[in-house]
């Protein structure tokens, strides 16, 4: 499938504000759920070692967008996608039959919204990606697990208990913990499904801050319906209304300045 | 004014209304306590049976205990009550059970195990539709034709393989043991595997795993409790078993941990004593009761274990 735009990039509202260079890319990716379509060809660029914050009401189709990017919707009889979406540096399109979802599940890693640690030890749910990928050596993967639980700023809490069982930390800490399971393996993209909704604000607040630093290393792209959050952490802003892409921009003037009148309305609170 | 009349109107007809209601509520509460007393008796009848038939084991196996004492019971290697000279050691009929049911064991749990993670992760639904009837099939064959099965077709089979295998051995009736509890084992490690919740399996594909990685490495291990229960349920059916050993196993008390051998076990000992006319109140009537208590503890201790495992893993989510 061909880009929507050639050339020179330019939002919707005709502003020349879109991002490079881009980690990621959807090309009006449409998505079905049996014959119900959820996404209509929503196109939008993923800056890299940006955050990228998709916002909408509730049912909007945020989950199912995200979701498409590690096609986990493959789990699922009855589920298919239509257009595009492109990972560079190598311009591959995900989405192609050919393309194995394992391997691109590979190269992404997502946390959930509902922390969901395996029952395992916290080492072992940490190691599980590498374990995955076949890694035997037992020294590479302590060192792994330190730098991931580090960069979770989870390591400090944990270091003692590294046996215990994953489950049995407090909800910010699994969460966290799902957090360094996915950034063990040095994910290209990182997909946030609303991390932190199951959250006090105490651990929302140190998460917020753990992506902040952490997008000085990998891309990420974040589901949340508290619009708060998005302009606090985000670089670019998507809203999407009924699986469709109403605005998308520079965070800081999606907010000041919508384009849309759906969007200011949404931002302002007037519905959703 | 209309409102005070309707006013007046509803407090009159809810007044009369109030004093039948009053009496329907009593025929109701008359109704409810006979239907509730009809309950619980019914549910006291499965209570009283239990505590029967433990203070019918407890008494008679006390008249037995005044004459064997407990060292011989669990010390003496032979069992031999009806002979000229009685031995009373229960360690040969507990050597038939625990390796009959080890024997089911080896084949329930590894069958059981992996035919449960293809029916909760892999099958179609189809494929689901055709196999659980088929396993709850599996269940409702009555357990003589089980024995006969051991005697007829498993054991020559095994001879095959190993000629010098008697046609009595316990190796036989251990196998159709395991075949036996097969659908317990299947149906409640399916049941508990089910249960894990689809975010679990998610993250794990989410990692890259495959399918197969994420059946082993995460249902597998999430379901644990569950799956442990079905085991421990599975070997209190399998130590209780009495047809299939009593017909396939031979009935001579043989302190063995051989399976290749024939031996007989507690249940095998019971039905074959009571089925002959031993003397009520004899010494070889009491041995029946003192070993039946010795299976009722032990089947209880596992269904106790079981059930605490199989509330665990509930708990969990
Ligand atoms: N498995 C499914 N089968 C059919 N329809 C679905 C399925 N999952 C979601 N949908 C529908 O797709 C639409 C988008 O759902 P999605 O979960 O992506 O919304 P969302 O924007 O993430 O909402 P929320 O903020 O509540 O999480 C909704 O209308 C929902 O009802
Ligand atoms: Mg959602």
């Amino acid at each position: 499938m061909a880009r929507p735009v050639d050339g020179p990039y330019i939002d919707s509202a005709g502003r020349g504000d879109w991002p490079k260079p881009l980690k990621a890319e959807t090309c009006e990716l449409s998505f079905y759920y049996g014959t119900r379509l959820v996404l209509k060809r929503v196109s939008v660029p993923i800056a890299e070692c940006n955050i990228t914050a998709l916002i909408g009401p509730s049912g909007c189709g945020k989950s199912t967008f995200l979701r498409c990017f590690n096609r986990m919707h493959d789990l699922y009889p009855g589920t298919r996608y239509e257009g595009a979406i492109v990972l560079y540096p190598d311009s591959r399109n995900i989405l192609d039959r050919e393309v194995d979802p394992i391997e691109v599940r590979m190269r992404l890693a997502m946390v959930f919204q509902k922390p969901n640690p395996f029952p395992k030890s916290v080492y072992e749910n940490v190691a599980y990606g590498l374990r995955v990928r076949g890694v035997k050596d037992r020294r590479a993967i302590d060192e792994k697990v330190e730098q991931a639980l580090r960069s979770a700023a989870l390591w400090e809490e944990v270091k003692d208990r590294l046996s215990a069982l994953g489950t049995s930390l407090s909800g910010g800490q699994q969460q966290r913990l799902c957090i360094a399971r996915a950034l063990a393996t040095d994910p290209e993209l990182l997909l946030l499904d609303e991390p932190t909704s199951a959250l006090d604000p105490i651990a929302t607040a140190s998460i917020e801050e753990l992506l902040q630093d952490l997008k000085r290393r990998v891309t990420i792209l974040i589901v949340t319906h508290n619009m708060q959050q998005a302009a606090r952490i985000s670089d670019w802003t998507a809203f999407m209304y009924l699986g469709e892409l109403v605005e998308f921009g520079p965070t800081k003037r999606l907010f000041t300045t919508p384009a849309k009148k759906q969007t200011e309305d949404y931002i302002t609170g007037r519905f959703g | 004014m209309p409102t005070v009349m309707t006013e007046g109107k509803a407090i009159l007809i809810d007044k009369s209304g109030g004093m039948e209601a009053a009496g329907r509520r009593r025929a109701r509460r008359r109704r409810e306590f006979v239907i509730e007393g009809g309950l619980l008796l019914a549910a006291l009848v499965s209570v009283a049976t239990t505590v029967t038939i433990l203070a019918v084991l407890l008494f008679e196996s006390l008249g037995f205990f005044e004459i064997v004492s407990l060292l011989d019971f669990f010390t003496d290697t032979l069992w031999t009550p009806l002979f000229d000279d009685p031995h009373y050691g229960i360690l040969p009929l507990l050597a038939g059970t625990v390796v009959t049911s080890v024997v089911g064991l080896l084949v329930a749990i590894p069958v059981g195990t992996v035919s449960a993670i293809y029916l909760s992760e892999f099958a179609s639904p189809r494929m689901r539709e055709i196999i659980k009837p088929t396993l709850e099939l599996l269940g409702a064959v009555p357990t003589v034709v089980y024995g006969y099965f051991a005697l007829l077709v498993v054991t020559p089979a095994l001879q095959l393989l190993w000629p010098d295998l008697p046609g009595f051995n316990m190796l036989g009736p251990g196998i159709v043991i395991g075949i036996m509890i097969l659908p317990l084992v299947i149906s409640l490690s399916e049941d508990a595997m089910r249960a894990v919740p689809m975010v679990l399996r998610e993250g794990s594909y989410a990692m890259g795993a495959t399918h197969l990685e994420t059946a082993w490495r995460v249902v597998v291990p999430a379901a644990t409790s569950g799956i442990v229960a079905a085991y421990v349920l599975g070997v209190s059916r399998a130590v209780g078993e009495t047809m299939v050993v009593a017909i396939a196993a031979g009935q001579n008390p043989n302190l063995t941990w051989n399976p290749m051998e024939p031996a007989a076990t507690i249940t095998a000992y019971i039905v074959q004593v009571a089925l002959g006319d031993l003397p009520h109140g004899s010494i070889g009537y009491r041995s029946i009761f003192a070993a039946g208590l010795v299976l009722a503890v032990m089947t209880f201790a596992f269904n106790i274990l079981g059930h605490v495992m199989r509330k665990r893993f509930r708990e969990v989510y």
